[in-house]
C-alpha cells in the first residue's frame, strides 16, 4: 500500500471531522434560506414533503440503529399502515371486481367523521390510526419472531438481513394489491380550503398538523432514547449486543419495544402521508430512497437528525423543481444520499466510528 | 441427508413437469402449440440465466452487493435498440443513434448478423462503462449502503429514460428491435432458431466464466470475498479486484439485456421496475445457489418456471376473485419464497459445484489445485 | 479433599464446551471460595476465555456442572446469573462507546430497582479518575480508563464472585499496576475473583490460588505462592 493513499486516506478523515460537519451545517443553512426567500412556496412544500418524510426516516432511524439493520421493508409496511387505517375507517377491500364492504367502518362512529376545527378528518381518524399502529406493531412483531430472529441467532450477515427485508417489502406490496387492488384510494373526498398565511404562504390545515405531530414525534422518540432508561438500554444494545446481554439488559424486551414503537411509528408515517397524497401500493418502495437518504443524512439511530436530514430531503427534492424536470425528485435524494456517503457517512448528529 | 440430495432434482422435476404438461392440457393435446410454448419459456429462462450468471458474478465471486441490476439490464437493452434499429422517422417515437440502416451493408447478408452482434458489444460496453463510473463513489460503501445506493442509481436511469424523451423514446416504448438472423425465417419458426442462438450464447458465456473463476485473477477474486483483509495483507489491491468484478457482471448484464431486447421486440421504462429487473433476479440466485454458476441456471428456470406456472393456472377457471388478483399472488409468491429459501435452504438448490465443473478442473489443473475447489459460499456470507 | 471449608461460592465440575465441531474444553474443574481471588493461568488456546463464558452462559457447556451458591446455573442465561450475584469483565468491547460513562454504569445496574446512588458512589470512589468525566461518551477514555469503567460496571449489582477476562490486556505496565491495585481493593472488599490472565506472574502475586490450563484441560492447581515458584510453571507459562 502506498503512503500516498495512506495519507489521502488520512486527510480524508480529517476533512471529515473538522470541515465536512460544518460545512454541511453551512450547506443546509444556504438552501433554507434561499429557498425561503427566493422559492417560497415550493419551500413550504418542501417543509410539508419533508414532515412527512421526516414521520418515516424517524422509525426508520430507530430500527437501524438499535438493531443495526436497514429495514427496507419501512416503506411498503408504511403502505401497509395506511390501508389498515383506510380499511378501519371505510371497511372497504377489492371484492370480485368491484369494492366489497364489510359494511361497518369507524366512520360511522357518531360525528366521527366531523371535521375537527380547520381538518378535513374526524376523531375516527385518530381512532383509525392508533389502531393501525397496534396492528403494525404486531405485524412487526411478527415478522421479527418468524424471519428476523432466527437469522440473528444465526448470525447472519447484514446482506441476509437486507435481502430477507427486501423479500418482504415486495412481498407486503403484493399483499397490499392483492387486498385492495391497484387503484389509488383517499380517506376523505371534499375541497380543503386552504389558509393564507403571511409572506405568501399557503396553507392547508391538515398539512400544519402534520408538521406539528413530526415535531412532536421527534421530540418523544429523542426523549425515549436519551432520558429513559429502556431508552439507555436500546443504545447500549445497538453500541453492543453482547455486552448488553452481559450487563443483564433484557435484550429480547428492548428488540420488542423497539419493534413496538417503530411499527406504530410506520403506521403514523403512512396515514399521515395518505391523508395529504392519495394511497397506492407502489408508493412503498419508491418512498425508500428519500427515507434512506434523510435518515442516513441526519445520522442513524439519531431522532432529531432524521427531522433535520428529512426537511432537507423535502425542500431540496421540492425546491429543485423550479430548476429541473419534477420527474428528477428521486435523483435529488439520490445525490444527496451519494454525497453524505462520501464526504460524512454519519451524517450530522451521527457518532464517529 | 439422502433426501436432501433429492430435494434438488425433485424440484426441478416438478416444475418441468408442469410447466409441460400444463399448457399441454389446456390447449387439448396440441404438440405444435405446446412445443411453441417450451420454446418461448426455454428462451426467457436462457436469457434471465445470463443475468442470474452476471449477478453471481458480483455478489456470489466478488461480493459486491448490486440491488440496481435494472440500471444495467436498461442500459444493454436500450443501446442495443439504438444500434440495431433504423433511424427514428421522428413521428411518435423520438430517439438517437438508429444504425441498423449502416450496419446493413449487402455484402454476406451483413443485416442479419453484423447489427446485432455489434449490438451486444455496445450494450455490453455501455453497461460497463456505467458501472465504471459508479465504482468510484459506490464500492467502498458497506453493504446495505451500496444496496440504496444501486437501488438509487437504477432509478435514476429510469427517471433519464423518461425525461429525456429524444434520448430513447422517453414513456414511449421502443418497438420494432429486430431479431438476429429473422429474414431467413418464417414469423412463426424464428423462436427456434432464437433459441438456439440464446443456448449457444449461454453456453460460451458459462464456458468463459467457469474458465474464468479458476484463473488466477477468479482465485483471488473467491478469496476476496472469503476474507477482504487477508487478501489485503497479500499485497493484492482489493478496490481493483472488486471493480473488475463488479464491471465483468455490469457487462454480461448489459449484454444480456440485448439479448432480450432482440428476443422481445420492444422495450419500454416499465420493462425496468425493480421487481422485475432486479428483484427476480435476485430471487433466481438464492433458490438456485449463489457462489455457484449451476445454480444461477437452475435457479432461473425453477423460478421462471413457478412464474409461469402460476400464469398458466390463471388459463383455468378459478373463482372469480382469485382471477382478478393471480398477478399480485404471483409477486406474492416470490417474495415470501426469497425469504423461506433464506430461512430454510440459504445455501439454495444447488450448494456444490456440479460435474461439468470437475471436468473443466481436471482439464485446468495448476500446482496449487491440489486441494479441491472451495465450497461455494452460501448467500450472505454465512 | 478433607478440609472443613464450607461449600465453595462458585464451583465448576468437569466442563465440556467448544464451538462448532471442535470441544474445547475437555472436563475442567475450578472451585472459588468467598472472598478468594483464583488466578487462571496458560498458554494461548488453553480455553481460559472460553471457561469464562462457559460459566457465565455465553457458551453452552456441553457436559459438567457449574453451580454459584450451592444452585445448579450450568446454561443459565447471562441477565439470569447477573440476578445471582455474577458478573463477568470481557476482554476486549467492554464498555458502551456511545453513552457517557454515567449512562454505561447505570446500564451495569439495570436489573437493579434500588440503592443506585451509593453503588455509584462505590465505584467513584474506586476509581476517582472517572469521577470527573462522569458526562463524557465511554468511546473517548484512553484504555486503562476504559478497563476501569468495565470493571465499574460490573461492580454496579454488588457481585459475589466478579469474572475477569485478562483485565491487563493491552495496558501499560503502570496501568497494569493500577488495575491489579484496584482488583485487590475490591477483592478485600469482599467479592471474590475469578480472572484469567496472560500475564501469569501479576495475576498469580495477586492471587490466593491459581489453576494452570492446557490444551482444555487442568494441569496445575494450588496456592498461587507456590505455583510462582514451581520450576515446571516457570519454565512454560511464567515466560510470557
Amino acid at each position: 500500500m502506498s503512503t500516498y493513499a495512506d495519507r489521502l486516506r488520512g486527510n480524508i478523515r480529517v476533512f471529515n471531522e473538522f470541515v465536512a460537519g460544518p460545512g454541511l451545517w453551512v450547506l443546509i443553512t444556504l438552501l433554507f434560506t434561499y429557498a425561503a426567500l427566493f422559492e417560497t412556496q415550493l419551500f413550504v412544500i418542501g417543509l410539508i414533503v419533508g414532515s412527512v418524510l421526516a414521520l418515516g426516516s424517524i422509525g426508520l432511524t430507530l430500527i437501524y440503529g438499535v438493531m443495526r439493520f436497514g429495514n427496507f421493508a419501512h416503506g411498503d409496511l408504511m403502505m401497509m399502515g395506511a390501508y389498515v387505517t383506510f380499511f378501519l375507517l371505510n371497511g372497504t377491500i377489492l371484492g370480485q371486481r368491484r369494492d366489497a364492504n364489510i359494511g361497518v367502518g369507524l366512520n360511522d362512529l357518531p360525528a366521527g367523521t366531523e371535521r375537527l376545527g380547520d381538518l378535513t378528518f374526524g376523531y375516527s381518524f385518530l381512532i383509525g390510526v392508533a389502531l393501525s399502529a397496534v396492528v403494525l406493531a404486531i405485524v412487526c412483531l411478527g415478522l421479527d419472531r418468524l424471519v428476523y430472529r432466527p437469522l440473528r441467532q444465526r448470525g447472519s450477515s447484514i446482506v441476509t438481513f437486507a435481502i430477507a427485508s427486501l423479500g418482504i417489502a415486495f412481498s407486503v406490496r403484493a399483499l397490499l394489491l392483492i387486498i385492495w387492488g391497484p387503484d389509488p384510494r383517499t380517506y376523505v373526498s371534499g375541497i380543503h380550503k386552504a389558509q393564507h398565511y403571511p409572506f405568501d404562504v399557503v396553507l392547508k390545515t391538515d398539512q400544519v398538523f402534520i408538521m406539528v405531530v413530526a415535531v412532536v414525534m421527534t421530540a418523544l422518540v429523542y426523549l425515549l432514547l436519551f432520558r429513559t432508561k429502556l431508552g439507555k438500554a436500546m443504545r447500549a444494545y445497538s453500541d453492543n449486543p453482547d455486552l448488553a446481554l452481559v450487563s443483564g439488559i433484557n435484550t429480547d424486551r428492548v428488540i420488542f419495544w423497539t419493534w413496538v414503537i417503530g411499527g406504530s411509528l410506520m403506521a403514523i408515517a403512512g396515514s399521515l402521508l395518505a391523508l395529504q397524497a392519495n394511497l397506492k401500493p407502489e408508493l412503498g418502495f419508491q418512498l425508500l430512497l428519500p427515507l434512506f437518504a434523510g435518515a442516513i443524512l441526519g445520522g442513524l439511530g439519531k431522532p432529531q437528525g432524521a427531522l433535520i436530514g428529512a426537511l432537507v430531503v423535502g425542500v431540496a427534492q421540492e425546491v429543485s423543481v423550479a430548476y429541473i424536470s419534477a420527474g428528477y425528485k428521486p435523483a435529488v435524494s439520490f445525490m444527496i444520499l451519494i454525497l453524505i456517503l462520501l464526504i460524512r457517512p454519519r451524517g450530522l448528529f451521527g457518532d464517529a466510528n | 441427508m439422502r433426501a436432501e440430495r433429492m430435494i434438488t432434482p425433485i424440484v426441478l422435476f416438478v416444475v418441468a413437469f408442469l410447466v409441460t404438461a400444463i399448457p399441454f392440457e389446456r390447449s387439448g393435446g396440441n404438440f405444435a402449440g405446446t412445443a411453441s410454448f417450451l420454446t418461448t419459456f426455454l428462451t426467457t429462462v436462457g436469457i434471465y440465466a445470463i443475468f442470474t450468471l452476471a449477478l453471481n458474478i458480483q455478489w456470489g465471486y466478488t461480493g459486491v452487493f448490486n440491488f440496481g441490476v435494472a440500471a444495467f439490464f436498461l442500459v444493454g437493452a436500450y443501446t442495443a435498440a439504438i444500434v440495431t434499429k433504423d433511424p427514428a422517422s421522428g413521428e411518435f417515437v423520438q430517439y438517437v443513434g438508429g444504425f441498423g440502416e449502416f450496419l446493413s451493408p449487402d455484402f454476406l447478408d451483413a443485416g442479419e448478423w453484423l447489427p446485432f452482434i455489434v449490438g451486444v458489444g455496445a450494450a455490453g460496453m455501455a453497461s460497463g462503462i456505467l458501472a465504471l463510473l459508479l465504482s468510484v463513489p459506490t464500492l467502498r460503501l458497506r453493504e446495505d449502503y451500496l444496496a440504496i445506493a444501486t437501488i438509487g442509481v437504477a432509478e435514476l436511469m429510469r427517471r433519464i429514460v423518461i425525461e429525456e424523451k429524444s434520448l430513447v423514446g422517453g414513456t414511449n416504448a421502443m418497438v420494432g428491435i429486430p431479431g438476429p438472423l429473422d429474414g431467413y425465417f418464417d414469423p412463426g419458426d424464428w423462436k427456434y432458431a432464437f433459441l438456439v442462438m440464446v443456448i449457444v450464447f449461454l453456453g460460451l458465456l458459462l464456458f468463459a466464466v467457469e474458465r474464468g473463476i479458476r484463473s488466477p485473477w477468479g482465485r483471488v477474486l473467491r478469496a476476496l470475498k472469503e476474507d477482504e483483509t487477508v487478501t489485503a495483507a497479500s499485497g493484492k489491491d482489493v478496490f481493483a479486484f472488486r471493480m473488475q468484478g463488479f464491471v465483468l457482471g455490469a457487462i454480461i448484464m448489459g449484454m444480456g439485456g440485448a439479448v432480450f431486447g432482440y428476443g422481445r421486440g420492444s422495450v419500454g421504462p416499465e420493462t425496468f421496475d425493480h421487481f422485475f429487473a432486479t428483484f427476480l433476479f435476485w430471487a433466481m440466485l438464492i433458490v438456485g445457489g449463489s457462489g455457484n454458476n449451476w445454480g444461477a441456471i437452475v435457479g432461473a428456470f425453477v423460478v421462471w418456471g413457478v412464474w409461469t406456472i402460476s400464469l398458466q393456472l390463471n388459463g383455468y377457471d378459478l373463482p372469480g376473485v382469485l382471477q382478478v388478483r393471480i398477478f399480485f399472488i404471483r409477486d406474492l409468491l416470490i417474495g415470501m419464497t426469497i425469504v423461506l429459501f433464506l430461512l430454510l435452504r440459504p445455501q439454495g438448490l444447488v450448494p456444490e459445484q456440479r460435474r461439468v465443473s470437475s471436468w473443466l478442473d481436471r482439464r485446468v489443473r495448476t500446482p496449487s489445485d491440489a486441494r479441491p475447489p472451495p465450497e461455494a459460499g452460501a448467500a450472505g456470507g454465512e | 479433599m478433607t478440609d472443613a471449608r464450607p461449600a465453595p461460592v462458585l464451583e465448576v465440575l468437569d466442563i465440556v464446551a467448544g464451538y462448532g465441531e471442535v470441544d474445547i474444553l475437555h472436563g475442567v474443574s475450578i472451585t472459588v471460595q468467598a472472598g478468594e481471588m483464583v488466578a487462571i493461568i496458560g498458554p494461548n488456546g488453553a480455553g481460559k476465555s472460553t471457561l469464562l463464558r462457559t460459566i457465565f452462559g455465553l457458551l453452552d457447556a456441553r457436559g459438567g456442572q457449574v453451580s454459584l451458591k450451592g444452585e445448579d446455573i450450568t446454561n443459565r442465561p447471562p441477565d439470569d446469573l447477573v440476578l445471582r450475584g455474577l458478573s463477568y469483565v470481557p476482554q476486549v468491547d467492554n464498555v458502551f462507546p456511545s453513552l457517557t460513562i454515567l449512562e454505561n454504569l447505570e446500564m451495569g445496574a439495570f436489573v437493579r430497582k434500588d440503592g443506585l446512588a451509593e453503588r455509584l458512589e462505590r465505584v467513584f470512589s474506586l476509581f476517582p479518575d472517572l469521577t470527573d468525566r462522569r458526562g463524557e461518551k465511554a468511546g473517548k477514555l484512553s484504555g486503562g480508563q476504559r478497563q476501569m469503567l468495565a470493571l465499574g460496571r460490573a461492580l454496579m449489582l454488588d457481585p459475589d464472585i466478579l469474572l475477569l477476562d485478562e483485565p491487563s490486556a493491552s495496558l501499560s505496565p503502570k496501568m497494569v499496576e493500577l488495575i491489579f491495585d484496584r482488583i485487590n481493593l475490591i477483592n478485600s472488599e469482599g467479592t471474590g475473583i475469578l480472572l484469567v490472565e496472560q500475564n501469569a506472574h501479576e495475576a498469580l502475586s495477586a492471587s490466593n490460588r491459581g489453576y494452570v490450563l492446557a490444551m482444555g484441560e487442568n494441569r496445575l492447581e494450588g496456592e498461587a505462592k507456590s505455583l510462582l515458584d514451581n520450576e515446571e510453571v516457570g519454565k512454560l507459562y511464567l515466560g510470557t
